[in-house]
């Protein structure tokens, strides 16, 4: 009851500052756009020429946004992609499936080689024809670079995660400090309301902006930034949510050890920061053992790899449990340590 | 008569710097009690303790029979802090709403206590206005309503009057009156305001940490051979400074 008119009150505080309300809901989609803008030059659809392909999988690969046009008796395949202009080339011989990848710019390359490979699982497992022609069974050649290229499609899911962490954590907690510097915490301490009640009437208050953010953040990405999602969409939003209660309790646990909003914003290098170098999007295998045991301490690297899975590799729920399930015993450890830090204030 | 608040050897220090020293008093119920003393004695920490949002270092504070502090007996304090402490985002009624939802109040009663206390400082007109739009002592009057807000037996107003003008002070001097005389509210307020000090029934003068004197308005001008309370005051600092200049 004390909890629901304490949720009530945060969120019709939040309506009312629409500064706020924008850095939550538009300031993460300006970003990724913008991103994505600087690391996507390029969105026209990706050519693709074909030899030998059956009619049915140039339908298939017209509906994933692929131009294919088809070629015969072509010998040398790097001389026909400059001639035609092509992005790509499949050549299907017989059960050998050669792919060959312009690689110019390696965003192109990458979608280009996810969608044919999955495009080609698809007419296999359709077919099931049971022959030997499967994903690993095509054969991927480059004509500039290697299939090691670091591109957007990569670290966009790492991406979203990082931005409904980062502004998740940065609006509950300074949602709570107002509370702590205008002096209501201290007046809520006059009234009969618990300890724990104003703690889950924050969670659950910011909660559901995170958990309204996470989802037009999510549906942006794919709908309209083309981000690759492999695995399933509702997973994607399981991890965000999970991610931003972790934030959330975080946020309002640091935000007692801070006394002005700005105190605040110095925890973005402290907190935020780090956690972007452990993220993934460097590679954390190279690191120094004790660099590796660090990052194992932050929960973006565990999100990261959730969200890496499903979106980029198409992992299920439970190929991805494990990260759940550390995210969320960071999330009890911390709301347990807002419980004790909100002491301070009120013993019960 | 009943006492509503016992006060039992209680001391208080922030680090190093002690407060409250060792003070014992009695409140009585349906009476008004008025702190004075100078900047900085003590009044708002006493009062806080009484609230039991701070916690004696030593003793022990009972309200209502209960040791404070104590989560139910909250129900019955209505508390107004020195300093406004409300949700300027929202508007006065919106604040309202949600201190008055802290409460056991049913529906009725809430919208009931709501008009009633709005009426009583006067804002019922500017309830629909953001506090950020209040003036000072609008903010001061809505922080006193929300003070009054689920009809509590115990009303503890710290500096409740302060950026109020003479005739509103005077309305809600005689509602506090009222509440005394009529409702059998135990009041007590901290005060710099001698006028104020001289409408209640007992006044307790704070000085340095301690309790120096308690007694009804006309008791402590005759102790200080006095004609009004601000004499009073400025006479119970006089003989403090020269018994401490006399070491
Ligand atoms: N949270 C705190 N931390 C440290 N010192 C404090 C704290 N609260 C109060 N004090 C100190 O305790 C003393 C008494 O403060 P208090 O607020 O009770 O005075 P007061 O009598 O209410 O004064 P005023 O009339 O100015 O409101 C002051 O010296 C103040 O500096
Ligand atoms: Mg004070």
């Amino acid at each position: 009851m004390r909890t629901l008119a304490l949720i009530k009150r945060i969120l019709l505080q939040i309506v009312r500052d629409k500064r706020t309300l924008a850095l939550l809901f538009i300031a993460p989609l300006l970003i990724l756009t913008l991103m994505n803008l600087v690391f996507n030059g390029k969105t026209v659809k990706p050519i693709l020429g074909i030899e030998n392909g059956s009619q049915q999988l140039i339908e298939s690969f017209k509906e994933v946004d692929i131009v294919a046009q088809e070629y015969v008796d072509i010998s040398d395949i790097e001389h026909a992609i400059s001639k035609y202009n092509l992005d790509g080339f499949l050549q299907i011989d017989g059960t050998e499936t050669t792919l060959t990848l312009l690689n110019e710019d390696p965003t192109v390359a990458k979608s280009l080689e996810m969608k044919v490979k999955q495009v080609i699982s698809k007419e296999v497992q359709f077919k099931l024809t049971g022959t030997n022609q499967s994903n690993d069974h095509i054969q991927t050649n480059y004509i500039y670079g290697s299939s090691d290229t670091k591109i957007f499609d990569t670290f966009s899911p790492i991406l979203v995660g990082f931005f409904v962490f980062f502004f998740v954590f940065l609006i509950s907690g300074i949602g709570l400090l107002n509370e702590r510097t205008t002096g209501t915490l201290e007046r809520l301490m006059a009234t009969p309301i618990r300890r724990g009640e104003i703690v889950a009437a924050y969670l659950i208050g910011y909660g559901l902006l995170a958990f309204l953010q996470t989802v037009i953040v999510v549906l942006f990405s794919i709908n309209v930034l083309d981000i690759i999602l492999v695995g399933s969409f509702w997973n994607v939003i399981l991890i965000n949510v999970i991610v931003a209660i972790v934030a959330l309790s975080l946020g309002i646990l640091l935000s007692s050890f801070a006394s002005s909003e700005f105190q605040m914003v110095q925890f973005i290098p402290l907190v935020i920061v780090p956690q972007i170098f452990f993220s993934g999007i460097f590679s954390i295998e190279g690191m120094a053992d004790w660099l590796q045991v660090l990052a194992k301490l932050m929960p973006l690297y565990y999100a990261a790899d959730a969200l890496k899975g499903v979106m980029y590799k198409g992992a299920t729920l439970s190929e991805i449990s494990n990260d759940l399930y550390i995210l969320l015993a960071f999330a009890v450890v911390f709301i347990i340590l807002n419980l004790f830090a909100l002491k301070r204030y009120r013993k019960l | 008569m009943n006492q509503t608040i016992s006060i039992q050897n209680v001391s208080k220090s922030f680090g190093k710097k002690v407060v409250l020293k060792d003070i014992n008093f009695e409140i009585m119920e349906g009476r008004i009690y008025g702190f004075i003393g100078p900047s900085g004695a003590g009044k708002t920490t006493l009062v806080k303790m009484i609230v039991g949002m701070d916690v004696p270092d030593q003793g022990s504070i009972y309200l209502l029979g209960e040791k404070m502090p104590n989560l139910n007996m909250l129900q019955q304090i209505g508390y107004m802090a020195q300093s406004d402490a409300l949700y300027k985002e929202l508007t006065g009624k919106e604040n309202l709403m949600f201190f008055a939802s802290l409460y056991h109040l049913n529906k009725l009663e809430r919208k009931s206590r709501i008009e009633y206390a709005a009426k009583l400082v006067n804002l019922t007109a500017d309830l629909n206005k953001k506090v950020s739009a209040y003036s000072g002592g609008m903010r001061r009057r809505l922080s006193l309503a929300i003070a009054l807000i689920q009809n509590p037996k115990v009303l503890i107003l710290d500096e409740p009057t302060v950026g109020i003008d003479p005739e509103l002070r005077l309305s809600i001097w005689n509602e506090l009156l009222r509440l005394k005389n009529e409702e059998g509210k135990t009041i007590i307020v901290t005060t710099h305001v001698m006028d104020e000090a001289d409408k209640c029934d007992y006044i307790s003068m704070v000085r340095e940490g301690s309790l120096i004197a308690t007694g009804t308005p006309d008791q402590l001008k005759e102790k200080y051979k006095a004609h009004n309370l601000d004499e009073v005051f400025l006479a119970a600092g006089r003989l403090i400074n020269e018994n401490s200049s006399a070491y």
